[in-house]
């Protein structure tokens, strides 16, 4: 099978600062790629240059979507554009609706499938009418899904921190994306938590088909659950391979603790 | 200050005697050349009104401590899950028809007989406050449910407005035939406000919209053969109905029962469309612009026809001001109108048409009834909305989310799984 996802030499430039550095991407059809690296490196940067939130200096970005065959360019395009092609997001610092229910949230997510408009809305046509309930019903599935069922109601912020973790998730699945990208997923999260985690992601690939590419630091995550990882460093791509060849990589020793203590290490 | 004193013994109490002493001294310090010292030229001298000091040093005295007392017990109340007593008693109201069905058969009946029990100068005012209902719930639309701060709404009023008085002056439209055309010049105005201001937020957004209103009013102040400038345009006629002549106590009534037909008319629309695809992507738009463009909605669409719907409401406004004055000029749009709605909208609660219906009825009518104190009556107006803004931030009303319901789940069971997930943790 093809890659889904291929990124070409992408750079992204802030001023004087290159924050990305040519970097060359590829995800293929339900993969699960980690992308890790220290902080500032460029990891959430690239995230963004991928869904429209920033737009790439160069390089190109392109998706083919495996149903629809064609090769579709991503950079350029505005986000929820980007999300209309099928790759959706969540962030590091939880973004959510906050004063909107649980179900709306997700509901939310539905938008970009669904096409209702002000006259729809106002004279409640047939159309309008069954489109709204379908929302209802798929948002309330993929809720359940995700073992949210019995927050329906409840507003965003009041969920507790690890649902809400999962409520960005169900919200992003509701755009009914190819790829899936998570920004660090497991950031605050307990052992337990982390763990139930591993499982809801596997079970996102194995059941939906939805490819993943994630930024984590929790390592034993990244490990147990990656088919291959990438590292990064000041913007470039310093290695990349399976998680055991990622282990003994002397350049990740080296990006991580920096030059003296791996020598010494 | 009983439990409160009890609580963290004598200590709070002493603080806050100390606290409004030092206030009450500070307003007899700083009233004292007003109120207190009068020099009388004639007989050249001066005279010390030691009673007035005496009043304001007790008086403020008095209010800091009742100040403080509820402050003090507004932080000290924890936000707990379960509702108030105020909140069940609401909730209880809403549920029965032994107690609501009275109740708003009475509003349904004094709405309907008002005009018929109160002056024409009483039925005037109201139609005014109904007029202030409508331009809240649109202006509901952009600033509480879109969160696009709106500081020019005035402009959009004027449109209307002037679109008639102008189309008719110069083609002799009808008020029908104004209505529409008016609405849509409008909701054209706010698409044109919109795409300069697309990219901008908060207070960066506040200050360009401020800047349209205000052009707007000038344009209108300064283009003499467009709007007739300052002198403005008289002998706009009342609207018809099916031809007949009113007299000006029948227009009255006439256009008192147009405005409760549009303020039914624009909650049944805010209503459906606050609770649709389209008026969830607003909401979204103000809780997270960024989170929201990332889950596929189209910022630039989603903010134009916000702008617009909302502009459309202060455009058919407008039409309706015109043909009820019968006489517009440019110092009936400036910045303070924009600022009465906005404060409508907020005092009322962001996103809640309840709220900004009592708020707009409130905030109208006050001050119409309040003329009974003369010259204190904008100083009591300004003291209301200062109280209410410390005490209840939300607003009157706060707007709630809607609660689904499902089939598959029936709620009974999604309580029972939500302590089985809470044990699984």
């Amino acid at each position: 099978m093809g890659p889904l996802l291929t990124i070409d030499r992408l750079c992204m430039d802030f001023g004087g600062l290159r924050a990305l550095d040519h970097l060359n991407l590829s995800v293929a059809a339900g993969e699960i790629v980690a992308l890790i690296g220290p902080n500032g490196a460029g990891k959430t940067t690239f995230f963004n240059c991928l869904t429209g939130l920033c737009a790439p200096t160069a390089g190109e970005i392109h998706l083919v979507v495996p149903g629809r065959g064609q090769r579709l360019r991503l950079n350029g395009l505005p986000p929820n554009r980007v999300t209309e092609k099928g790759l959706a997001r969540t962030f590091q610092n939880i973004r959510l609706f906050a004063d909107m229910t649980v179900l709306e949230n997700v509901m939310i997510g539905r938008h970009c499938r669904t096409k209702a408009g002000v006259f729809g809305a106002v004279f409640r046509s047939a159309a309008a009418r069954i489109e709204e309930q379908q929302i209802v019903t798929a948002s309330a599935a993929i809720l359940e899904r995700l073992g949210l069922g019995s927050y329906f109601n409840d507003l965003a912020r009041n969920l507790p921190y690890g649902a809400q973790r999962r409520l960005e998730i169900a919200r992003a699945l509701a755009t009914e994306p190819v790829l899936l990208l998570l920004d660090e997923p497991a950031a605050g999260m307990n052992p337990q938590e982390t763990a139930e985690l591993d499982e809801l992601i596997l079970k996102i690939r194995s059941e939906l088909g939805i490819a993943i590419l994630l930024i984590e630091h929790d390592m034993r995550l990244v490990m147990s659950l990656s088919d291959r990882i990438v590292v990064m460093d000041h913007g470039e791509k310093i290695a990349e391979g399976t998680p055991a060849e990622i282990r003994s990589n002397p350049l990740v020793i080296t990006a991580y603790l920096g030059e003296d203590l791996a020598q010494t290490a | 200050m009983t439990d409160a004193g009890k609580e963290s013994g004598g200590m709070t109490t002493a603080r806050a005697v100390r606290r409004s002493l030092l206030v009450s001294l500070w307003f007899m310090f700083l009233t004292l050349p007003i109120l207190v010292i009068r020099v009388n030229p004639v007989a050249q001298e001066i005279v010390w009104r030691w009673r007035n000091l005496f009043l304001i040093g007790v008086g403020s005295f008095v209010l800091s401590l009742v100040g403080q007392f509820l402050t003090h017990r507004q932080t000290r109340r924890t936000p707990s899950l379960t509702p108030g007593r105020l909140a069940i008693f609401r909730q209880r109201c809403m549920r029965e028809p032994q107690i609501y069905v009275p109740f708003l058969l009475c509003a349904v009946l004094t709405t309907l007989l008002f005009p018929w029990f109160f002056s024409t100068y009483q039925t005037n005012i109201m139609t005014t406050a109904l007029m202030y209902v409508v331009l809240g719930l649109g202006l509901n639309i952009v600033v509480g449910l879109a969160g696009l701060l709106d500081l020019g709404y005035v402009a959009f009023y004027a449109v209307g407005a002037y679109s008639y008085a102008l189309l008719n002056h110069h083609f002799g439209l009808g008020f029908w035939a104004a209505l529409p055309i008016g609405a849509g010049l409008a909701a054209l105005f706010g698409i044109l406000l919109g795409f300069p201001v697309l990219r901008l937020r908060g207070d960066y957004l506040a200050i360009v919209t401020l800047g349209f209103g205000e052009i707007i009013r000038l344009i209108l102040e300064n283009w003499n053969e467009f709007s007739f400038g300052p002198s403005g345009i008289a002998n706009i006629p009342r609207p018809g109905f099916f031809g007949l002549d009113l007299s000006l106590a029948g227009a009255t009534v006439y256009l008192y029962y147009l405005m409760i037909g549009l303020v039914l008319f624009t909650i049944f629309v805010v209503n459906r469309l606050q609770n649709s695809r389209i008026g969830r992507a607003w909401i979204a738009l103000r809780e997270d612009e960024l989170a929201c463009q990332a889950m596929g909605i189209d910022k630039t669409r989603t903010k134009l026809t916000a702008f617009a719907l909302g502009a459309t409401w202060a455009g058919m406004v407008g039409v309706i001001f015109a043909a009820k004055t019968t006489f517009i000029n440019p110092p009936s749009f400036t910045f303070l109108e924009s600022a009465m709605i906005l404060a409508i909208v907020v005092l009322g609660g962001m996103g809640s048409i309840a709220g900004v219906v009592i708020a707009a009825l409130v905030l109208i009518l006050l001050p119409e009834y309040l003329r009974a104190f003369a010259e204190y009556r904008m100083l009591l107006f300004g003291a209301v909305l200062v109280i209410m803004m410390i005490f209840r931030p939300q607003g009157l009303i706060s707007s709630a989310r809607r609660a689904y319901k499902f089939m598959p789940v029936p709620v009974a069971a999604g309580r029972n799984k939500r302590h089985g997930t809470a044990a699984d943790h």
